[in-house]
């Protein structure tokens, strides 16, 4: 079998000592930063990225995952804990997982998230292991109009599925694209939009673009209603669920991590919507729904399980096309491309040992969630009650020191400052700045494949629609946005997404 | 209170003001033709499109919605952008322990809950934390102490 002796390489890239290391530095930091209040894991990404360019490459996405589940996980903690979800996917496990903290039935609470997570993560790793090689063997027959097609349909889908306007979602992608092409155009090596600066030559940096959006951004958020944190935390008085518990929440558990699995593959889809859609049937197939929302551990252990097998497979269009799902898998898009690796389907093929060794990490990764997490609840609990006030300075002094040292240039400085602002305003204007990075990682790449299209077809459009593959992946995106204003599928898209 | 939606009317503008930025200044590079794109044909294909896109959210405004009563944290923006820029001003002649200070001192001043002392000890202590962490743990080649100290 191909797999095991697939897995098998990756077994032995994982478990050297050094990628080993990185993973569990990894996972601790991710969770560390995680559970400072007002910190989701795009934040926590941007501000660790820097620290992870001097290691090889595979070390430093074994840590980037590493910092990924860690800082999901981080989320769900504060979430149960002080009612404060780390990021969007775990305002669901703040509903019911709040409540049992207040029932003082915290440790049992954490304990269901940390046992869903764990068995979600290992079922979507070996879906990775299984379906990505299958769908990048597709892939690689892929021209550059499928590629272009692809794209379109990633980032119609990516705002489709995710909450607010579309047509600014849609306006934000279009502003994206055009920021990602600032610098030297490849073909002509015309310098574009750079106004004379050196610095733009190689277009805008992107640490500092990632950090000013959103970690800075996140930082003057947090800054607007400063008083209203509350830092109550719940005592944790034991960590095993009861037997009782064990019965109640291993069917969610299952359904949880199918339907993540699922959703996470979509263009958008990810953990957020895995989490609300697990939720809802959880709701739907309990016998008594009245519970739910008054600490109901099915309403922790579904949603748990299901945005963290969705945050997981979201890695499959990442690893195997090349295209983020969210702006998590666009900063990853981001560090393998400073690391000099192209991101696509050539990535399985080319480099075998990064792309097994990374999946066989992200198991051991969740392992390691939970080995940490669980006895080290109480070192997490000392962290949140960190005052926001003596923090933030920090992180600001952290992410300025992180996109300096990428290239020495005061320059990026300054950039990371401008985003902030750009960032800021941009969400006080209801914009929200997700599929501007999406569209910023993908600019140069969806105009390289048009031209070399357009070059191929003689200038004749009718390529992407005449090209079975392109045509149909263009035909669901228009679908994917005619859906969207129809009333139905509105009310639907509206409800799903609403913040209980 | 209903109001009209301001929020639409900024951003819509917002996205005309990018888009024709874009379009205006791709005029200065070769257009090219749909078989053989220059530089200038795709960001003014998207330009286009962000101009009306733009129109469309302004467009929109007319539509009431409930007046949102969310603060805009102007004083934190200004502070904290000030700070970073500051740093990125001195980071370079003054070194890195001077630079984290000053900067951590600054963006403090962002918080509503700002006290000297407190904020005296962070700032030191992340000035020594970053030259230990930064300089010494992962070989960054930032000096301690930059050229105006004489180093």
């Amino acid at each position: 079998m191909e797999l095991f002796g697939n897995l098998w390489l990756g077994l032995q890239v994982a478990f050297t000592l050094q990628n080993l290391t990185y993973c569990f530095i990894g996972t601790l930091l991710g969770t560390m930063i995680g559970v400072l209040p007002g910190l989701g894991p795009a934040a926590t990404i941007a501000m660790l990225l820097p620290a992870t360019f001097v290691l090889p490459p595979i070390a430093s996405l074994i840590m980037l995952a590493g910092i990924y589940y860690g800082a999901s996980y981080g989320g769900s903690t504060t979430a149960i804990l002080i009612n404060v979800p780390g990021e969007s996917s775990s305002i669901v496990t703040a509903l019911d997982g709040h409540q049992m903290a207040r029932q003082g039935r915290a440790g049992p609470a954490l304990a269901t998230a940390a046992i869903g997570s764990f068995f979600a993560g290992s079922v979507a790793t070996l879906i990775i292991a299984l379906f990505a090689p299958v769908l990048a063997e597709v892939a690689l027959k892929f021209g550059p109009a499928e590629y272009f097609s692809l794209m379109v349909l990633g980032l119609i889908a990516s705002v489709v599925l995710a909450s607010g306007s579309l047509v600014k979602a849609l306006a934000m992608i279009v502003l994206g694209l055009l920021l990602g092409l600032v610098g030297s155009d490849v073909n002509s090596g015309t310098p574009r939009y750079t106004f004379g600066f050196p610095e733009l030559a190689d277009g805008i940096g992107f640490i500092g673009v990632a950090m000013g959006m959103f970690g800075i951004g996140e930082v003057i958020r947090n800054l607007e209603n400063e008083t209203t944190r509350s830092s109550l935390v719940q005592k944790i008085t034991s960590l095993m669920p009861s037997r009782e518990d064990f019965r109640m929440m291993w069917k969610p558990i299952v359904r949880g991590t199918a339907l993540g699995s699922i959703l996470g593959i979509l263009p958008g889809g990810g953990a957020l919507l895995s989490a609300f859609a697990s939720y809802s049937m959880e709701k739907k197939l309990a016998k008594d729904p009245s519970r739910f929302g008054k600490g109901a551990i099915e309403g922790v252990a579904g949603p748990e399980s299901a945005n963290n097998a969705g945050a997981q497979t979201s890695f499959i269009p990442m690893l195997t096309l090349g295209i983020p799902s969210n702006p998590v898998m666009a900063l990853m898009i981001g560090a393998m491309i400073i690391q000099g690796i192209q991101p696509g389907p050539q990535v399985m093929t080319g480099k075998p040992d990064l792309f097994w060794g990374l999946i066989v990490s992200m198991w051991l990764g969740n392992a390691m969630l939970v080995i940490l997490n669980l006895p080290l609840v109480g070192i997490w609990v000392r962290l949140l009650r960190v005052p926001y006030h003596l923090l933030f300075p920090a992180i600001l002094v952290f992410c300025s020191i992180g996109v300096y040292s990428l290239n020495n240039a005061t320059f990026d400085i300054y950039i990371m400052a401008v985003f902030t602002v750009l960032g800021y305003v941009l969400v006080k204007l209801e914009c929200e700045p997700a599929p501007l990075l999406l569209g910023y990682i993908l600019g140069p790449m969806m105009e390289e494949y048009l031209r070399r299209a357009m070059l191929l077809s003689r200038g004749d459009p009718m390529v992407f629609i005449e090209r079975p593959i392109s045509g149909v992946m263009l035909a669901a995106a228009v679908l994917a946005m005619a859906s969207v204003l129809l009333p139905a599928f509105k009310k639907t898209r509206e409800e799903a997404l609403k913040e209980e | 209170m209903m109001v009209r939606n301001t929020k639409d009317l900024l951003s819509g503008l917002f996205f005309v003001a990018c888009g024709a930025f874009f379009v205006l200044v791709g005029q200065d590079y070769t257009f090219g033709s749909a078989r053989r794109m220059g530089p200038g044909y795709f960001p003014t294909v998207l330009g286009v499109i962000l101009v009306v896109l733009g129109i469309v959210v302004t467009l929109r405004t007319v539509k009431m919605v409930p007046k949102d009563e969310s603060e805009w944290a102007w004083r934190p923006l200004l502070i904290n952008c000030v700070g970073i820029i500051i740093f990125g001003f001195i980071v370079r002649g003054a070194g890195l322990i001077p630079a984290v200070f000053i900067l951590a001192m600054i963006s403090a001043r962002a918080s509503a809950r700002f006290r000297l002392v407190p904020s005296l000890l962070l700032a030191a202590g992340l000035a020594v934390f970053s030259h230990f962490t930064f300089v010494k743990g992962l070989g960054l080649p930032f000096p301690p102490f930059g050229t105006w100290f004489g180093y």
